[in-house]
């Protein structure tokens, strides 16, 4: 299935959210996720199927100020 | 100054020095500075996360969160919407419903854009963050933003990296006298005088980055404004002296030969 994760064209065979997670090594605890500009919930990652063409952004807290 | 705590929301503040993380040669140094500073609150920003280096460092693991007070900013949203996607996504990390909201409408001069601004505000304080917009010092749009459910406001001393201190003090009292909710001065601190002016006008805290970051010895210039916030603070209490041209004399006049 072809994806775009942060900008990036990017293929797998992960069928969930978290299994994506999993597959890129991100600690889920410490990310946010947005499909298709939607915010996923951490609870329901698990659970959510990825579509062929989604556009996943993965973020998380960097320097700021 | 123990008992001098500031209160916003409920939530209890141990330093009115409040410390942001940009620009720090690395998270090792950024630690340091954030633990000289003694501050509680300190500020990140939310970024994609490096899906191409698995192994490249969290903040999160320099910084604790169950330590300190993590807030969240919206720099370099230039509309509302933008401003909300990143509010929410922030939130949805799960460490703070706090919110440094930003939305700049300016390039140059990264002076916000206050009509976008104030409706982020509504919308936000609606959902349910604690809104700390970053705003001009317009005393008018402070209240604005009060009215519209900003949990504090943040007035720029100058604009964010110039160091030019606090451009207008007059107008920042003015904001002062007319607040119901904290004043907290974002931008524009250059140095620990600075800090110090924003304290004795009777601000409740002051955010800085860039005067800490870009100093020669960051760990030193965050000891400093620590001191510096301490200083101003007590001087506010205390109450300065009124501003008069001509001298006083200190010494008595009377026994003089």
């Amino acid at each position: 299935m072809n994806l775009k994760v942060n900008g990036e064209d990017r293929q797998t065979d992960r069928q969930t959210l978290n299994g994506l997670l999993e597959e890129l090594g991100i600690l889920p605890e410490r990310v946010a996720v947005e499909v298709n500009l939607k915010i996923i919930k951490k609870a329901d990652r698990d659970k959510y199927q990825l579509n062929e063409g989604d556009i996943i952004e993965i973020v998380n807290f960097v320097g700021g100020g | 100054m123990q008992k001098d705590k500031l209160v916003i929301r409920g939530i209890e503040f141990k330093s009115r020095f409040w410390i942001g993380t940009g620009k720090y040669r690395d998270f090792d140094e950024t630690a340091r500075v954030v633990e000289a500073s003694g501050a509680d609150v300190v500020t990140v920003a939310v970024r994609r996360v490096n899906i191409t280096d698995r192994n490249s460092p969290n903040l999160l693991d320099f910084i604790d969160p169950k330590r300190f007070k993590i807030l969240p900013n919206t720099a370099g949203c230039y509309n509302v919407e933008d401003a909300l996607r990143y509010s929410r996504l922030a939130r949805e990390s799960g460490i703070s419903d706090m919110i440094k909201l930003e939305v700049i409408g300016d390039e140059k001069t990264l002076f916000p854009d206050t009509i976008g601004l104030l409706k982020a505000t509504e919308i936000l304080a609606k959902e349910g963050f604690i809104v700390f917009p970053y705003t001009n010092d317009d005393p008018v749009m402070a209240k604005r933003l009060e009215d519209a459910g900003a949990a504090a406001v943040m007035p720029l001393g100058a604009p964010i990296g110039s160091g030019l201190g606090i451009r207008n003090p007059y107008n920042i009292r003015i904001i002062l006298e007319g607040a119901k909710v904290p004043v907290i001065v974002d931008a524009g601190v250059g140095t620990a005088s600075d800090a110090a002016i924003a304290m004795e006008l009777g601000c409740d805290a002051v955010l800085i980055n860039t005067a800490v970051a870009g100093a020669k010895d960051p760990v030193a210039m965050a000891e400093a404004i620590k001191y510096a916030v301490w200083a101003g603070r007590l001087a506010y209490k205390a109450g300065r002296i009124p501003r008069k041209l001509y001298a006083t004399a200190t010494s008595p006049l009377e026994g003089m030969l």
